[in-house]
């Protein structure tokens, strides 16, 4: 049973940790994007804001599995194949990608507009307001934004694990499901639900520990 | 130092124009305390905002220093920006720095380098009192100290004008004068000019040396404190000062309820200091009945407010009243 579950473990693991991470790199300059071109902010770009949010919504609306399957071109040409773990983590984390930039978005927007106001009147130029006020001052519900995404990409790459990734999810429907190995669907299923729990704790009590207000 | 000319801004919200700030002019000078007062709605905000662009002007002129803002480009503006602090109703401290951190910001976004920061910053924390308070963060701070923190940061890059966007508006009385006396310092010590808006009389009266009712997008009157108060020009200064000094005897006084004549006396520091009424009982026959009075002091000297109903012989109660005239008392009669 162990040499059956451990490796489905690393392999969720090692999905989820570099889709997190891409997905982040991708998602997090969008979401500020979104946020400082929007109208009355600090870099005001209508055309550039409406566009980036067409975009957005646009991927958001694809199921999953579908965006997986349209992506699996891309994975051929990054990865050089479309199954495996690796291969995977490039559909996952453009999948991700958007949700990151509204999950950021969200966190960006609660910075009180009277610190930017405030920082406008020093004379900060954008990238300053960025990267000393904005982010600083969002950071605590950022970390909690990147737990949402974590735990969103664990649900997803069980998901990515039937058509080809491998990991807990497709432990659980290859050996619960098809072979009518309960046990094996239970085992899966409840290290899935300690992966979620823990994370969340980690992330709640990160997020209060820095949060200073 | 700040002039201010024929400055308008508009707001469209859906087909409607709302006009915040009508066609406004007025001078602030080199180390004065101006005031701007005027009730929630009158556009003071949105004329403070003005002076450093915050906010947008439709149309006008601000000049500070002989220098345009209006027609400054963003760079240009950013840098002008440098040299005037501003401090805000509700402090706008970055949360998740420390008191040292909020301060130093402004000497960062200037690239000084550690040791000149740390220099700068414990000198500012010495002046605002609040070296024991390095390393807490805003919310460990009640909201005296967090605009004292607010202070310090806006007068860190030694700026010529400080703004004050209702600076003490969300304070108890006793923390206003404190921050008040700060102000006051600040402008002395550093020869700062602030310009100040606020809807509290007595901030006024504390400390401005000018003061600029607004009411509806205008200035109705500028004048120096004392005398706006003891004499205003127009008939909205006089009701925006007697309301604000809770003064509400217009109500309560209906001059056809007496039989006498009404007059309200307005004097101001030697005066109150001299016995006006008694010296026109004895010089005239006349009788007097205070119906109403106080007191209102102003930084350096006193303004009293009376109201009396004089009773007697027509000829001597207009002699009365010349008499009082001429001992500089400002006399209007209510009937």
């Amino acid at each position: 049973m162990i040499d059956l579950v451990l490796p489905s473990v690393l392999e969720t693991l090692y999905m989820v940790s570099f889709s997190t991470m891409f997905s982040i790199l991708l998602g997090f300059p969008l979401g500020v994007l979104l946020v400082i071109s929007e109208k009355g902010s600090i870099w005001e770009k209508p055309m550039l804001n409406r566009v980036l949010n067409s975009i957005i919504n646009l991927l958001r609306s694809f199921p999953f599995i579908i965006l997986m399957i349209l992506l699996f071109p891309l994975s051929k040409l990054i990865i050089g194949k479309t199954i495996g773990t690796t291969a995977t983590i490039v559909p996952l984390s453009i999948a991700a990608a958007p949700f990151v930039a509204r999950v950021m978005e969200s966190s960006l927007k609660e910075v009180d507009r009277g610190v930017i106001e405030f920082s406008l009147s020093m004379g900060a130029t954008v990238p300053q307001i960025i990267y000393k006020v904005l982010i600083p001052e969002a950071l605590p519900s950022i970390i909690l934004g990147v737990t949402l995404t974590i735990i969103n990409l664990i649900g997803y790459s069980a998901m990515a694990g039937t058509i080809g990734g491998g990991g807990l999810g497709d432990l659980a429907i290859r050996y619960g499901l098809y072979r009518f190995q309960t046990d094996i669907m239970i085992v899966s299923v409840i290290i899935i639900i300690i992966l979620v729990q823990s994370i969340q704790f980690i992330g709640n009590t990160l997020a209060a520990k820095i949060n200073k207000k | 130092m700040i002039s201010i000319q024929n400055l308008s801004k508009d707001f469209t919200i859906g087909n409607e124009t709302l006009t915040a700030v009508d066609n406004i002019s007025l001078k602030v000078n080199k180390g004065e305390i101006f005031g701007i007062i005027g009730l929630s709605g009158a556009g003071k905000s949105t004329l403070i905002r003005c002076i450093n662009r915050l906010e947008e002007p439709t149309s006008g002129k601000i000049f500070i220093d002989n220098v345009d803002i209006t027609s400054l480009d963003k760079e240009s503006l950013r840098l002008v920006r440098k040299e005037i602090g501003m401090i805000f109703q509700h402090f706008n401290l970055l949360s998740q720095k420390t008191v040292y951190d909020n301060i130093a910001f402004p000497l960062q976004l200037d690239g000084q380098n550690k040791s000149q920061i740390k220099e700068r910053v414990d000198q500012l924390l010495e002046y605002v009192e609040l070296t024991d308070k390095k390393h807490s963060y805003p919310s460990q701070l009640s909201g005296g100290q967090k605009q004292r923190v607010a202070i310090a940061r806006a007068i860190a890059n030694n700026p010529k004008i400080l703004l004050s966007d209702e600076g003490t508006s969300a304070l108890d009385p006793k923390t206003t004068k404190s921050i008040l006396s700060l102000l006051n310092r600040i402008r002395h010590e550093f020869g700062i000019t602030v310009v100040m808006i606020t809807h509290q009389m007595e901030v006024v009266k504390e400390i401005c040396d000018r003061v600029a009712i607004m009411d509806d997008g205008k200035i109705v009157e500028t004048n120096t404190v004392e005398s706006i108060f003891r004499d205003p020009k127009t008939k909205t200064a006089s009701t925006f000062i007697n309301s604000m000094t809770n003064v509400i005897e217009d109500e309560v006084i209906n001059p056809t309820d007496f039989n006498g004549i009404l007059i309200r006396l307005s004097y101001l520091g030697n005066n109150a200091n001299q016995p006006i009424v008694s010296k026109i009982i004895k010089q005239f026959d006349i009788n007097v009945n205070i119906l109403s009075g106080n007191i209102n002091k102003l930084q350096e000297t006193n303004v009293g407010h009376l109201i009396l109903e004089l009773t007697g012989d027509d000829d001597q109660i207009g002699k009365a009243i010349s008499q009082l005239r001429s001992d500089d008392v400002h006399v209007e009669v209510m009937q």
